[in-house]
């Protein structure tokens, strides 16, 4: 056991654990931050996906070690009242069927459009090609891409 | 919209009955009788009904869903059939998802596609009768007569006195008006709701990761387990757990019926020293791996013992006396559910009582279940849903509930049993492991004279259905079934043996067709055509709605004008609906390319547009996704796929264009969540083989040979 400090969401959180206790089950297990979900813990699925300073990282596979000053972003930290505009697009375009992969499907769309604020169709497939949802709403994730990416400067 | 956390149907009655008065409607979404209709007063007043409606003054209408929320959209769906009826303003609608605590729910089941089917008349009911109490309620004010009022957007008006009521400030009145025994429901054009596309009333909670899941439930001094299950086909003989017990953070290690529950404080910790346990096992039956299944299959196709499902007329004869018969067969893997979130269950045992939480399809039977299991009043045993990341089918099965009320008994604590993805994999009840053969007897003038369809399944049951098309449409049919015992488990998956038999039938259906050199869908309209004029049997599909699917897809596609593509069509009847696809395929360089798939569905009355084609979408890349990449295989007993690295689901860059069609025809709605997966299969193999000659007859398809250096789902 070890005692980390670190920086989730714009505030700081301190933990006992292993050191090589995944990101993930700090997060849901220590700190109830549940947004962040369990899916595979192999980085196959990217339901646990976070931002360390501004990536997209699969948080079942990064050992809280490993994390040190960076930040994190988790869903519930993407904004104050659900109003990113990738958030906002998730809504308008209906995304979600039973929801359960839509916060690390936001996540990483959200990375992509930081990072690139008007991707092309291939690079919206590449950046979420890690993420895979059970229910089949790939079309509304595309579109819901697109249309926060119109709505982005 | 809003809504509320799950909440119990006491704490609704205390949201909902304001101290200041307002309007309480009791109703049964589950009963037959149209009797089930009260206004509820107190607390005090009977409990015996399962969903509720209420006005409070300050116009508020809050609605109680107590159907398991998969991602079905039924929670979003009900309240839209209630207050379309009710003329409500959708946003002051409040929807309260309900936990089960009472002994009257039918049908609180979320799974073969019949929720909306099971309800729709009694929700609309519900939502006429409040309308009718509130109208009345404004005509005694001002007393006029009712039939010069209406009712918009939360208000009954008064055209001619150019005056109007809001539903708040009507509510109190309305709750002494006699509750109507017979309510006029609206026609279906002047709907407002109904058929549009509405948001999920859970996208907020969604978007911003509120802990809605099963997975997210929290209880302060509540223990983490998970459990090491046997192969199938093995028993517990010893366990060393000293290892295990000894790692931080663990609780204990116990051991039950075949299970070793390793127990502690954190999920990582529990995982960890699950890896330390050091468990025998022997056998118990068994141990079957794929080869043996491959096997077993040719052997029983031949020799087995089978069950008549269907005869007409004399296959035999019909056979002998062919001027062509056609043989195929087709096999398919056994399939993991694999919801996004695994299984998990939270259970607490106490000397008087069990609380259940957690995400089921069927809340009733665990319910039942654990009762039975711990010798306990069912009536002391409550269960609280929380939302399911997925379902399947895999959550109608107990089992995950189950084995978390039995760790909590004994550990005499309250448990959250979590399964990891490999558990998730290697745990069992999946789709079974199917082999088909069909046999066509043509005669010289290239009509369908005999059929035979034999099923050869692993715990399938019965792996056919008997009745369904083409059976009514031939002479002479026989259609039987064998069944293999094994110890691994199976259960219904998304649209039970339809998901495969669809595409097998489909597929075989297309090649019949070649054979006697007709247009694929011709050859369907016209068996259709000699259903209907010439029956043969039963019938129990509706020929119309099947041949309006039909037309549809082929209008909608462009079927047989497009030069370029290659297109496959298939249409399958399953679950009281009808679908049928076209899927495209487009040569580039020599390669095949999946393009798009045209769905028309016959699914009755569309309730919610975004919902239904969220449906139809999620149905097709479901299908197109098993048929094509997921694969479950055997080693003495353990599934040799255990994680996402191995088995594969389908990814965001495999997907085709899907465009889908509703045929609007006013049935009353026969339901949408499976009917949409079974054709697709069909559809992509009978395109592959327009497009390149060669015909898929296995799953999944990116593994036949007739695949190889195909990927078929990927831009080129
Ligand atoms: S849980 Fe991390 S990628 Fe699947
Ligand atoms: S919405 Fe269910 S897994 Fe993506």
């Amino acid at each position: 056991m070890a005692n980390y400090k670190l920086q989730i969401n714009g505030r700081s959180y301190e933990a006992d654990v292993d050191p090589d206790t995944p990101l993930l089950w700090v997060l849901r297990d220590n700190f109830g931050l549940v947004g962040t979900k369990y899916g595979c813990g192999i980085a196959q699925c990217g339901a646990c996906t976070v931002h360390l300073n501004g990536n997209a990282v699969r948080s079942c596979t990064l050992p809280v070690s490993a994390v040190g000053s960076g930040k994190v972003t988790t869903i519930e930290g993407l904004s104050a009242d659900g109003d990113h505009p990738v958030q906002l697009a998730w809504d308008e375009v209906d995304v979600a069927q039973c929801g359960y992969c839509q916060a690390g499907q936001i996540m990483s769309a959200t990375a992509l459009l930081n990072k690139k604020s008007k991707p092309t169709v291939a690079e919206i497939e590449n950046a979420m090609n890690g993420n895979i949802c059970r229910c089949g709403t790939y079309h509304r994730i595309k579109e819901a891409i697109v249309l926060a990416s119109s709505k982005l400067k | 919209m809003t809504t509320f956390p799950k909440t119990s149907r006491r704490n609704f009655l205390k949201i909902a009955a304001t101290a200041g008065g307002g309007l309480l409607l009791g109703f049964h979404w589950s009963k037959t009788e149209a009797s089930a209709i009260q206004v509820v007063g107190s607390l005090a007043d009977d409990v015996s009904f399962n969903s509720y409606l209420s006005i409070s003054p300050e116009g508020i209408i809050t609605i109680f869903s107590p159907n398991p929320e998969l991602g079905q959209n039924i929670k979003t769906s009900f309240p839209m059939i209630v207050a379309d009826e009710l003329d409500a303003d959708w946003t002051k609608v409040k929807v309260v998802q309900a936990g089960l605590d009472t002994k009257k729910y039918e049908r609180q089941v979320t799974g073969g596609s019949g929720a909306i089917p099971h309800s729709w008349e009694r929700l609309r009911k519900a939502g006429a009768t409040a309308r009718h109490m509130l109208v009345e309620a404004a005509a005694k004010r001002w007393n006029v007569s009712s039939s010069s009022l209406t009712a918009e957007n939360s208000f009954v008006v008064d055209k001619a006195g150019n005056r109007k009521l809001s539903y708040g400030e009507l509510a109190t009145e309305a709750s002494s008006i006699a509750v109507p025994k017979d309510v006029k429901l609206k026609e279906q054009k002047d709907f407002k709701l109904i058929g549009k596309a509405v948001r999920n009333v859970d996208n907020k909670d969604m978007i911003t990761g509120k802990p809605l899941f099963g997975l997210d439930f929290y209880r302060e001094g509540m223990l983490i387990s998970m459990i090491q299950r046997p192969a199938f086909g093995m028993k517990l003989k010893s366990v060393d757990s000293a290892a295990a017990k000894a790692m931080p953070g663990i609780v204990d290690v116990v051991s039950f019926k075949n299970n070793v529950a390793v127990v502690g404080k954190s999920t990582w910790q529990v995982n960890k020293a699950r890896k330390e346990l050091k468990i025998e096992y022997e056998a118990d039956g068994p141990l079957e791996s794929t080869a043996d299944h491959d096997r077993l299959f040719k052997d029983l196709m031949v020799k087995g013992e089978a069950t008549v499902r269907r005869k007409d007329g004399d296959v035999d004869a019909a056979f002998k006396s062919a001027a062509k018969v056609i043989t195929r067969e087709y096999q398919c893997p056994f399939l993991s559910h694999s919801p996004m979130e695994p299984m998990n269950f939270f259970a607490h045992v106490r000397p008087d009582g069990v609380e259940l939480i957690g995400p089921t399809q069927t809340p009733d039977r665990a319910r039942m279940e654990v009762a039975k299991l711990l010798n306990m009043f069912p009536d002391n045993v409550t269960v609280e849903l929380t939302r399911l990341g997925g379902g399947f089918g895999r959550r109608l099965q107990a089992d995950y509930a189950l084995e978390a009320a039995e760790l909590s008994s004994i550990l005499k604590a309250p448990v959250k049993v979590i399964w990891t993805r490999e558990d998730d994999l290697c745990g069992g009840s999946y789709r079974p492991a199917v082999r088909y053969r069909f046999d066509a007897a043509l005669d010289a003038q290239g009509n369908l004279v005999g059929y035979k369809l034999r099923g050869v399944g692993i715990n399938a049951g019965n792996c056919t259905r008997e009745d369904n098309f083409p059976s009514g449409a031939v002479d002479n049919l026989l259609i039987d079934s064998v069944e293999h015992k094994s110890p691994i488990t199976t259960g219904p998956w998304r649209a039970p043996i339809t998901n495969f038999l669809a595409f097998a039938e489909q597929s075989f259906l297309d090649e019949v067709a070649m054979a006697v050199k007709k247009d694929p869908v011709q050859f369907r309209l016209d068996l259709l055509d000699r259903a209907k004029s010439n029956p043969v049997g039963e019938i129990k599909y509706d020929i119309d709605r099947m041949k309006g699917v039909i037309k549809l897809a082929a209008e909608k596609s462009g079927w047989g004008t497009k030069k370029d593509l290659a297109q496959g069509f298939s249409v399958y009847f399953s679950h009281r609906s009808y679908v049928a696809q076209v899927a495209e395929i487009e040569m580039k360089k020599g390669k095949p390319s999946l393009k798009k798939i045209y769905a028309a569905a016959d699914c009755g009355v569309v309730v919610n547009m975004s919902g239904a084609k969220q449906q139809v979408t999620g149905g097709v890349v479901d299908g197109l996704g098993h048929a094509m990449y997921s694969n479950l295989t055997f080693k003495d007993g353990l599934p040799e796929q255990k994680n996402f690295n191995s088995y594969r689901l389908i990814k965001i860059k495999e997907i085709p264009e899907v465009e889908c069609h509703f045929v609007d025809n006013g049935i009353d709605p026969t339901g949408l969540g499976e009917p949409a997966l079974p054709p697709t299969g069909g559809a992509v193999a009978n395109a592959y083989f327009k497009a390149t000659g060669k015909r898929l007859y296995n799953q999944p398809f990116s593994l036949q040979e007739e695949l190889k250096g195909v990927t078929l789902g990927e831009k080129l």
